[in-house]
């Protein structure tokens, strides 16, 4: 599909998610409390958005993943969280 | 439109459910053992559950003539106790003759754990043992991209193993190359929120090619869309794929890989002949 075609399909509902993006970063400083981890990789995930380099879909999610190689010793939990601690 | 739904968890739907998939054109649908929302306190309660999947759902679904195919596992959140899991895996051998079971599945990894990749490694061999098909879960998540790195370097590292009867469930952008390049096939699993949305999973077909990949719901206990794969279908219609490139996605896809359990064999004789063609 062309550009133009692609941004009749997709730019409402993109423009709309960006703007809920925006509204949970909002929601979050109007709160009290410290935030976890969590935060700072969606920070760090928004950021690989802005550097223009492709493909940015996989760079959002190796940049919300366990970065490491080998098994962990014992599964505490079943959940997942969406993000990785470990990750600086 | 017709479609194969190949990956739903049915015993966690109402009936209703089954009538709208048929309505929508759902010519079959797979059912891979799955983890109940809780964790069973004995093995006993997977035997019940699989004479559940391999009885009792296939009767439910063929009130609506929808045949009802199931995989057969101890899911990979149950695997951390691996003396449970032991026993589990014994007793599936005696339900493998079953006429619907198509292989050993939804096995892999969840938290990436050293007993989760020991039980992964008992469903492998098992599956070796036994010549069956294997359907792979990768993990949720941060999880994913680790572990379904350590998933490939298992079913690799076992000779028997052949990547044309291996398919590895929920690839994303960040996992379905390296799925892809190691000749296994690829399943997107259409979520709303923790997977892959149709838009992404139509990305991802016209990037890596229509040929080893399916689309499923993975519908569940959880927030989850039973008819999600015919939503996908008009996805692609939208981004002007045609009727034929469709067809090809979400029935001779899916046809083509189950059909080499020679039991998939659909009403009218779609199966094995079919796939070939």
């Amino acid at each position: 599909m062309k550009r133009r075609e692609l941004l009749d399909l997709y730019f409402m509902e993109a423009r709309s998610k960006l703007i809920d993006v925006a509204a949970f970063l909002d929601r979050l400083d109007r709160a009290e409390g410290e935030a976890d981890f969590r935060l700072a990789a969606l920070a760090q995930a928004l950021g690989q958005l802005g550097r223009g380099e492709r493909p940015r879909v996989e760079r959002v999610l190796a940049s919300l993943s366990d970065a490491t190689a080998d098994p962990i010793p014992a599964a505490t939990t079943k959940a997942a969280c969406g993000a990785w601690p470990g990750r600086r | 439109m017709r479609y194969i739904e190949p990956h739903a968890h049915m015993v966690s739907r109402v009936t209703d459910d089954y009538r709208a998939m048929t309505l929508a054109g759902c010519a079959a649908v797979c059912e891979p053992a799955f983890w109940a929302g809780f964790d069973r306190s004995a093995a006993a309660g997977f035997y019940d559950y699989f004479r559940q999947l391999t009885e009792h759902e296939p009767r439910r679904a063929a009130q609506f003539g929808l045949p009802h195919f199931c995989w057969l596992c101890i899911n990979p959140k149950e695997s951390e106790d691996v003396s449970l899991a032991r026993e589990v895996i014994a007793l599936i051998p005696r339900f493998l003759e079953g006429k619907t079971v198509l292989g050993i599945g939804e096995i892999g990894l969840n938290k990436n754990s050293r007993n989760e990749l020991q039980v992964l490694e008992m469903h492998v061999d098992l599956a070796a043992r036994h010549n069956q098909l294997i359907l792979v879960h990768t993990p949720h998540l941060e999880d994913k991209l680790k572990g379904t790195r350590l998933i490939l370097d298992v079913l690799r590292a076992d000779s028997r193993i052949k990547p044309e009867r291996c398919l590895i469930d929920h690839v994303e952008e960040h996992t379905v190359k390296m799925v892809l390049d190691a000749g296994f096939w690829g399943g997107m699993t259409l979520y709303p929120e923790t997977k892959c949305t149709a838009a992404r999973a139509v990305d991802m077909i016209e990037q890596f090619g229509n040929e080893r990949l399916w689309m499923n719901s993975a519908c569940d206990w959880g927030v989850s869309v039973p008819l999600a794969v015919p939503l996908a279908a008009l996805e692609l219609r939208r981004r002007g794929h045609g009727a034929e490139a469709i067809d090809r996605l979400i029935y001779q896809n899916p046809l083509r890989f189950l059909s080499q359990c020679p039991k998939f064999i659909l009403p009218g004789g779609a199966g094995e002949q079919t796939a070939r063609a």
